[in-house]
């Protein structure tokens, strides 16, 4: 990997948390309707999976998928649009948090139904196949959805067809409230790849290195018709599952202990400072590059106009059905 | 235009053909339907024309309607069979938060041209889990399209629409009218969605239905015409988008009307028209509008229960002079 590229994994985690966490001070201050959840700790997952893809590949990601969307190029000014609900937003003021999509670059949508995704992709590994295409299919999920139907009919679909896919789980240890050392059995996403009949890895998913070496193999395989890989992204959320979660599963103290030890951003800053990419002063500039940008999109976010009213009876359908 | 007697069943594969000739991105999904060609023979030929896109898949409709959704995402045109309408149950989250949803609330950057193709209805003593008629949960969401044809040249035209459509559409075709046979335009037919048609002319009554009750109405309509009553039959073929227009046309001749389906009554479509017609055309109605489905029970085993629950021309016969004696 080129120092540039270094640069650009570490800038795009930055961006992801500084997007993460100025969503959350907004949300505090009733500037966001609905609610959100945050992937503040989930960087090296988001990052560095999607920097092993070109543009043209699929990401269906989930209800936490600010990450995923940042990290497949979609611009944040949009994505505070969205959260905001203008007219702007990647889709009108019509998703909101956990519906942003933004198919010119691949991205199938985040999904507000917890192991949505799973169909999704099994139907675009499929069209890839019947298109003979090279692309990839790549859907984020994580440790509650490994336990829903949709997991296991597309994993035993996508091994049968031998579909260009990448399940990628980021186990953050908990679905919603309940942990997976209770709801997960076997205790292993990444085991129930042997079920199926197909690669399954695990990573310590705060170290982007090893998440993108191990992303970039399961890619490769699938770009060579050889079918989908299961990887098991290991890694923490600091929020809540949503905003406003009181978080009465966990302690504070299990929260302060990955911050500290198994913090994604800390790992990567502190690997490009031992291998020279990174300076003190590089750092300070990226930090304000990043800062200036959050800003300054959240700044166009606030500006924008809403939506007319009459904006919502649009986009339905393709073609149009009212009755006159 | 050259027309040949053809089944439902050969109408369908007939219009597929003619359509995955035409276009590459078309292909069918579904269980059961390469060694078999379909359980009820529904793609004769298809997969020996089409090897490639003709896909068998295992008993998982859950996902099978959701690479639906991906596969329409992504460049394709899939048709996905769904066995039996019934099993819509398995993959409702597929159709009603996804396929329905993601056009709009991603405002408008998605198309999703894709048919589910279901058949439904009673009559064959399958009982309460393969005989439903649940047309209804689909038009309340807002999203779907819904087309419910009986006769085999209105299959044709339809599927060849709903194929060429762009938006998710629900095709449902009664397992009793497989083997119905009527005259089929060759080649190039096209139904446009939103038009029903009269089945039959008449003057006395509009009887509005559509799917297999259309041919029992048409059979009550015959009985009637014998006893001096004359009913028009207004087949509606596609129930969202529906054909108002024809209804109201119907009714400002014949000021009575009559609503046939063999869905449960309570909650059912005809509740949905009997409102319209009651906000729309109350000035042209000299009786209250009368709704015949089937009875609110699940559809039963034996035939003895099963004629009983699901409604029978004599029902609609009956209805109609209920309607005229008002």
């Amino acid at each position: 990997m080129s120092k540039e590229e270094k640069i650009d994994l570490y800038r795009k985690m930055l961006t992801v948390r500084a997007f993460e966490e100025e969503a959350g001070k907004l949300f505090s201050e009733n500037l966001i309707p609905g609610f959100i959840h945050l992937s503040i700790g989930e960087e090296a997952s988001s990052v560095g999976t999607c920097s092993v893809l070109r543009g043209d590949d699929y990401v269906a990601s989930t209800h936490r998928g600010h990450g995923h969307l940042i990290a497949k190029g979609a611009e944040p000014k949009r994505m505070f649009a969205e959260l905001f609900g203008k007219a702007s937003g990647y889709c009108k003021g019509k998703g909101g948090s956990m519906h942003i999509a933004d198919f010119s670059l691949g991205i199938l949508g985040a999904n507000g139904v917890v192991g949505g995704g799973f169909p999704i992709i099994v139907g675009a590994g499929l069209s890839i196949k019947l298109r003979k295409t090279d692309q990839v299919g790549v859907v984020f999920f994580g440790d509650g959805a490994a336990n829903r139907g949709t997991f296991h009919e597309a994993a035993n679909m996508a091994s049968i067809w031998k579909l260009p896919i990448v399940f990628v789980c980021e186990n953050n240890l908990y679905a919603s409230t309940t942990p997976s050392s209770y709801a997960l059995a076997g205790g292993s996403v990444a085991k129930r790849a042997s079920a199926y009949d197909i690669p399954g890895y695990v990573t310590d998913g705060n170290d982007i290195l090893e998440v993108r070496s191990t992303v970039s193999k399961a890619v490769k395989w699938a770009r060579q018709g050889k079918g989908p890989s299961l990887i098991e992204n290991k890694t923490y959320r600091y929020r809540g599952h949503f905003e406003g979660d009181p978080q009465k599963y966990r302690t504070e103290k299990e929260v302060e202990n990955f911050r500290k030890k198994h913090d994604p951003i800390e790992i990567f800053h502190d690997f490009l400072f031992k291998d020279g990419t990174l300076t003190e002063s590089l750092d300070k500039n990226l930090r304000g590059q990043v800062s200036e940008l959050i800003t300054e999109s959240v700044r166009y976010a606030r500006e924008e106009p809403f939506p007319k009213e009459e904006d919502a009876l649009e986009d339905l359908y393709y073609t149009p059905i009212w009755r006159k | 235009m050259t027309e040949r007697i053809l089944s439902c069943s050969e109408a369908l594969a007939e219009a597929l053909a003619e359509e995955m000739e035409r276009d590459e991105s078309i292909f069918i999904l579904g269980e059961d339907i390469t060694a078999h060609d379909g359980i009820f023979g529904q793609f004769k030929g298809l997969h020996k024309k089409f090897p490639d896109r003709v896909i068998d898949s295992p008993i998982s409709e859950t996902c099978l309607i959701g690479a639906g959704v991906g596969a329409a995402l992504t460049g394709m045109r899939p048709l996905v069979d769904m066995h039996f309408a019934d099993f819509f149950t398995t993959a409702m989250d597929e159709i009603v938060n996804q396929a329905a949803k993601i056009r709009y609330m991603f405002g408008g950057q998605a198309k999703i041209p894709l048919v589910i193709w279901a058949p439904d209805g009673g009559g064959l003593s399958a009982a309460a889990q393969h005989s439903q008629s649940l047309e209804s949960w689909f038009i309340h969401t807002p999203g779907l399209k819904v087309i419910v044809p009986s006769e085999p040249s209105d299959v044709k035209g339809l599927i060849k629409t709903a194929i060429r459509d762009d938006d998710p559409i629900i095709f449902f075709q009664h397992k009793r009218l497989f083997s119905q046979t009527g005259n089929v335009p060759e080649g190039e037919y096209l139904i446009p969605l939103g038009k029903g048609e009269i089945k039959r002319e008449g003057n006395d009554v509009t009887i509005i239905t559509y799917s297999r009750m259309a041919y029992l109405s048409l059979e009550a309509a015959e009985q009637l015409d014998r006893q001096g009553i004359s009913a028009e039959v207004v087949d509606l073929r596609t129930l969202k988008p529906l054909d108002f227009k024809l209804i109201t046309e119907s009714i400002k001749k014949t000021f009575h009307a009559i609503i046939v389906h063999e869905a449960c009554l309570t909650g059912g479509f005809g509740a949905e028209i009997a409102a319209r017609i009651g906000e729309e055309l109350f000035d042209y109605l000299d009786a209250p509008v009368l709704r015949i489905g089937a009875k609110d029970t699940p559809i039963p085993f034996s035939p003895a229960l099963e004629n009983f629950v699901l409604p029978q021309a004599e029902n609609i016969v009956e209805g109609v002079k209920k309607v005229l004696n008002s």
